[in-house]
């Protein structure tokens, strides 16, 4: 194939050069070569990832000073208010129940998220892997293609539905006469809402694995099972189950973990009624501009996260979850 | 609405038998059935969304008629061409530098090992699990600690940073489906690293680059919650404005964000949709490159 005529016999030759010294110099370096190839990504990532969380956790050691200064002295005061808060009467130190709350309601969410989220999307994975028959994946894209259209709309459209009055499912039991127009149901700013938010918008990343799981699942031990005279759900709960652990496992992780530090489900459709950590972290930083201490609560967001990961690669390399063969 | 007494009785009484069948069918839960439920769940929010951005009264959802008033208001106020101009820059140059940092970055974990490799990975996909709001929260801080002005620039370093991640395991998901052999082949015949790189490694690993930055346009272009915290008022990018209609700082807003969400939700779907068939190719040559015969 004849290359694109070169401008000049000398700059070609320069080119050839040039090209030579490189490739030498890389060939006798491979460290070289991985450097230049990485340097982008390391300092992309230091500045704008690394870097932004090392200054928060620089702020969260600082001392908070009158009318929101920052003072230089270094204090675990931030950390300790996280816990606990002295009473203004007595001078006492209490539990500071405000944020304890949010972090156990954060928990219990997420928890209750992820649970919601493996009861449905089990069945879902567990049909299409095994009766999904040529169009696989065609269901399980279908299932996760909403997952690409913005979140926001995704969390309006709930809105839109779960809204009183004047919300689609309301109206539709207002109009039926099922339930009185002046007593509609109140789906939205509560608990209620958030979670179905939250188990809309998580189900894929439980899904997915469930089914990765599940289409890895040799099908001849089920059929073992059938001939040894296993009830259906002897056979679910004795052998299909423990089979497709490990994607058990990464589908709770990957709904816990976003779900614990969510933010916009909460702040829309719980309406400042069901605040989580994510909530608390930003009012701080943004309404009341207490930075040391919304810090100091990011960076235990930051290592809940951590510990969670930790705990799912322990127990995902020591029990082999994975690769495991009867 | 002024429903009479006798056709809301009758009204009751079909509500009635209509749960009563929907027990029946229950009863015998079928499979098939209960996806459909599922499905059903997945897309009726976004399909009701849809249709009632067609209907003429806005804030309340109840079909009064056919219209395109919603659209026609939505396309005539003014800060959306803004804000899609802010968004398509944003995400279109982001995606740009991510796909190419990333592809690299990819490249280097598929085929060296290097010291502290491990570090790196868990360095690497810090963005995917680190709460989006605290990674935000530590932007917003860094720019401020730097005094750096927030706007297009801020969003764009920030896109780009969560981006990476997306793009490397994407391209690193085709990598392992290529046929490596080929690069040795190239080499065997005589052509060098940089040829074989730009003439075998790169047209075999196109398709996976495009899917990586098909798959991460949106991404980038719908992100919330980092792009609320590194942008400042005067630069509301899509996003960002469809959250100030939902709160309601616009009258009438309802119907407009159901047209918004409508179209952005069609335009959106493509994407990944393109995504999977690059995936899927297993030959790709080159726009305006021709594949020599042999």
């Amino acid at each position: 194939m004849p290359e694109a005529p070169a401008p000049s016999l000398l700059s070609r030759r320069f080119m050839n050069v040039f090209r030579r010294s490189l490739l030498s110099l890389l060939w006798k370096h491979p460290g070289v070569k991985t450097g230049v190839t990485l340097s982008p990504v390391i300092f992309w990532l230091g500045l704008f990832v690394v870097a932004p969380m090392l200054i928060v956790l620089y702020y969260s050691f600082l001392t908070r000073g009158p009318h929101g200064v920052l003072l230089p002295t270094p204090t675990l005061e931030n950390y300790q208010d996280v816990f606990v808060v002295e009473n203004l009467r007595t001078g006492e130190l209490q539990p500071n129940w405000a944020y304890l709350n949010a972090f156990s309601r954060s928990l219990l969410l997420a928890f209750s998220t992820t649970a919601i989220c493996l009861l449905l999307g089990y069945p879902v994975a567990y049909w299409i892997a095994l009766y999904g028959g040529k169009y696989k994946n065609l269901w399980i894209g279908l299932f996760i293609l909403p997952f690409w259209t913005s979140y926001l709309v995704r969390i309006f459209a709930w809105m839109f539905l779960l809204r009183d009055p004047s919300g689609f499912i309301n109206q539709v039991l207002i109009q039926a006469g099922i339930i009185d127009e002046n007593r509609p149901i109140q789906f939205l700013y509560n608990t209620t809402g958030v979670l179905i938010g939250m188990v809309y918008t998580y189900l894929p990343f439980a899904v997915i694995p469930l089914y990765a799981a599940l289409e890895r699942l040799d099908r001849s031990l089920l059929e073992a099972a059938f001939d040894l005279g296993a009830k259906p759900w002897q056979r679910l709960w004795r052998v299909t189950i423990p089979l497709t652990r490990g994607g058990i496992l990464s589908g709770s992780v990957l709904v816990f973990v976003p779900s614990v530090g969510e933010y916009l489900i909460p702040n829309l459709m719980g309406g400042n009624n069901v605040n989580m950590i994510g909530n608390i972290v930003a009012n701080k930083f943004l309404r009341d501009q207490d930075w040391a201490y919304g810090s100091a609560l990011s960076i235990g967001l930051i290592v809940l996260v951590m510990i969670l990961l930790w705990v799912y690669f322990k127990i995902s390399r020591s029990e082999q979850v994975f690769e495991r063969r009867i | 609405m002024n429903t009479t007494v006798p056709t809301a009785t009758a009204r009751r009484r079909s509500i009635e038998q209509g749960l009563s069948t929907l027990l029946r069918g229950l009863g015998r839960v079928s499979p098939p059935g209960l996806l459909g439920l599922i499905y059903l769940f997945i897309y009726a929010p976004l399909l009701i969304l849809m249709l009632f951005s067609f209907n003429a009264q806005g804030n309340l959802a109840w079909w009064e008629g056919f219209s395109l008033r919603w659209y026609e208001e939505l396309l005539s106020y003014e800060p959306l061409w803004k804000s899609l101009k802010i968004s398509l820059i944003v995400t279109g140059v982001s995606v740009l530098i991510s796909t190419v940092i990333g592809t690299l970055t990819a490249y280097a974990l598929y085929r060296w090992r290097f010291w502290g490799k491990h570090l790196f990975e868990s360095v690497l996909y810090l963005p995917m699990y680190i709460p989006e709001v605290v990674l935000g929260i530590s932007l917003l801080v860094f720019f401020i600690f730097w005094k750096i002005p927030r706007g297009i620039l801020t969003m764009i370093l920030a896109h780009v940073a969560f981006t990476i991640p997306l793009v490397v395991l994407v391209v690193l998901a085709r990598m392992q489906r290529i046929d490596w052999t080929l690069e040795e082949a190239a080499m065997d015949l005589g052509a060098d690293e940089l040829t074989t790189l730009r003439r075998v490694t790169l047209p075999l690993l196109f398709p996976g680059i495009m899917a990586a930055a098909f798959l991460a346009f949106p991404w980038s272009f719908n992100d919330f919650v980092i792009t609320y915290f590194v942008t400042s008022p005067g630069n509301a990018p899509l996003p960002v404005l469809t959250y100030n209609l939902i709160l309601g700082r616009k009258s009438g807003g309802m119907g407009m964000i159901n047209a918004l969400g409508t179209l952005m939700t069609v335009a959106t779907l493509l994407m990944p949709l393109l995504a999977v068939l690059l995936l899927r190719a297993r030959r790709f040559s080159l726009p305006g490159r021709r594949r020599s015969q042999s």
